[in-house]
């Protein structure tokens, strides 16, 4: 198919909107990304006709919901590629899935065990590592990060032990865009025993993942940010993984038997879907994944390097600049600030100029701490985006650094 | 001048302008003639933790007027305060407990005040208020 910039543009409503006065630019697709019509439709269909209770009734429209509902799980199975559709949890959220996994792991760690994530994590894959090592006493070990904004894997290979009995690391870095060697982790990972979690929020709106070609034992992303709807997600977990972690909540549908003296749990991946989940988000998530195929995620990945490659050119010539992740692979995310000007005064103004991007610590403190910088400007492009908006930003950004001086 | 007499001022200082490059130019150079807060209150205990720029802020009395000063690493929001210290320092504690601060809308500034820009003009106001209250019962 041809990537068409101009008919993909027009199937998203929200980009063709004035902001301050101005044309929206929407650079923080990183935090979210837009969602085009197909999308938009699909969730209004839901409701107009399909609406009703999965997994319960007998009767027609629970039939068809169900049907709806299991059909976009096999979709994102085949979209991640793995080996079964049980295998595939429908989650709120990146948040969630790893949330999911670690409380799990915080019943099964035990004190002398080791868990290691990276430098370059979002809090989301910190805090609840830290949970569940201050549950079973196990102790959080952290990858180092290099100047250019990526991992140490010599320092990783030496963190790894026998002790070691999870890592954690995300697929591409969100507040900087790198993008980590996670085939390497992971292989190096399996070499002393030790499980895989892969977040994969900011790799997923970039690339498809294969999760079985990456053999990670488990794999988490959010829908919101790959076209699709808020509160949806996707926990990928190999089989062996799923039977052996303990259900995370309890409820109605993730039950085989209930007693008051002991409950037996349903079998996968009934056991950790508890309650009457995001019909229609877990249904529309299965189209927006449809709508990325159908643009292809190769023509997605080239159009985005032409972004990213513009972007970095156009800003290279500011005064000023300095670049945080200067790795040479890297999504299309660029991560800045200006010397002597905090980013907070930057994004106010180019925000009155239309521009959105996000400023701030993009909620991986530590990143900030390394650099000892309070934050960054972050612009993050997506597929839709064009270089004239990147040229808009430049523009705003010059007016920024005159109104700062 | 009472709270009240300042906040007319500013608003009319505000309505000079045409658009929002002026009023955030004003605003920026609001915040750079701002007095330099002593080193020694630049400390943890005067932070107002906003989600975005780091604010000390200090109180203290003279006579029965209560003094405030303060800085932020980012210049708008620096200039936010160089507002907020001219409307309420050198007042009576009293007077700062119960001033009305809808003026802030008036300004313009209303956006700051979300959520959102936890940037805190929100944190500010509470925390200048609640100085006087504290200030006040002393």
């Amino acid at each position: 198919m041809k990537f068409d910039i101009n008919k993909i543009r027009s199937q998203f409503p929200i980009l063709h909107q004035q902001v301050n006065g101005k044309p929206l630019v929407y650079f923080d697709n990183a935090a979210t990304s837009q969602k085009p019509q197909v999308v938009i439709d699909a969730e209004v269909k839901y409701y107009s006709e399909i609406n009703a209770n999965i997994h319960r009734g007998v009767h027609h429209l629970s039939q068809v919901a169900t049907d709806a509902y299991e059909e976009s799980r096999i979709k994102i199975q085949k979209h991640i590629n793995a080996k079964n559709s049980f295998e595939v949890l429908f989650t709120s959220g990146t948040t969630f899935g790893i949330n999911l996994v670690a409380n799990g792991f915080g019943q099964i760690l035990k004190q002398g065990d080791e868990v290691i994530v990276s430098h370059l994590e979002h809090h989301s894959n910190i805090v609840p590592w830290q949970f569940a090592c201050e549950r079973s006493g196990a102790t959080l070990k952290v990858i180092p990060m290099l100047q250019n904004g990526s991992l140490d894997m010599e320092a990783y290979q030496n963190l790894l032990t026998e002790n070691t009995k999870i890592v954690a690391v995300n697929h591409i870095s969100n507040a900087l865009g790198v993008v980590n060697p996670v085939k390497f982790i992971i292989e190096k990972a399996h070499q002393v025993g030790a499980a895989v979690l892969i977040d994969g929020a900011q790799a997923t709106p970039h690339l498809k993942p294969d999760v079985q070609e990456l053999d990670c034992d488990f794999y988490v992303f959010s829908g919101h940010k790959i076209g699709g709807p808020t509160g949806t997600g996707i926990l990928y977990g190999k089989e062996a993984w799923l039977n052996k972690l303990p259900p995370y909540q309890g409820g109605g549908e993730m039950i085989k038997e209930v007693t008051f003296e002991k409950t037996t749990y349903a079998c996968l991946p009934h056991k950790f879907e508890a309650g009457t989940p995001n019909i229609a988000g877990g249904i529309v998530l299965g189209v927006a994944i449809d709508y990325l195929n159908e643009i292809g995620f190769d023509n997605i990945a080239a159009y985005e390097q032409e972004l990213l490659d513009y972007g970095m050119q156009q800003l290279s010539k500011l005064e000023g600049i300095e670049f945080y992740g200067t790795t040479a692979e890297k999504a299309s995310v660029i991560s800045f600030n200006f010397k002597g000007i905090h980013p907070y005064d930057v994004g106010a103004i180019i925000d009155k100029l239309g521009i959105a991007v996000r400023t701030g610590h993009h909620c991986a403190q530590p990143i900030m701490n390394y650099f000892d910088i309070p934050g960054t400007i972050r612009a993050s492009f997506a597929f839709y985006n064009t270089k004239e908006e990147i040229d808009a930003m430049i523009e705003a950004l010059k007016k920024a650094q005159m109104m700062l001086q | 001048m009472t709270i009240k007499e300042i906040q007319e001022e500013i608003v009319d200082e505000f309505a000079m302008f045409d658009d929002w490059m002026q009023r955030y130019e004003y605003i920026i150079e609001l915040g750079k003639s701002l007095p330099l807060i002593e080193d020694q209150y630049k400390v943890e205990e005067n932070l107002i933790r906003g989600c975005q720029s780091k604010v000390w802020l200090h109180a203290e009395k003279n006579d029965n007027k209560i003094v405030f000063t303060a800085d932020s690493d980012a210049i708008l929001t620096k200039g936010i305060i160089a507002i907020l210290i001219r409307t309420f320092s050198d007042q009576k504690a009293v007077d700062v407990m119960n001033a009305d601060t809808s003026f802030i809308d008036e300004i313009g500034l209303k956006e700051h005040l979300s959520p959102t820009r936890a940037n805190g003009l929100v944190s500010m106001l509470k925390q200048i208020k609640l100085y006087a209250i504290a200030l006040q019962a002393n």
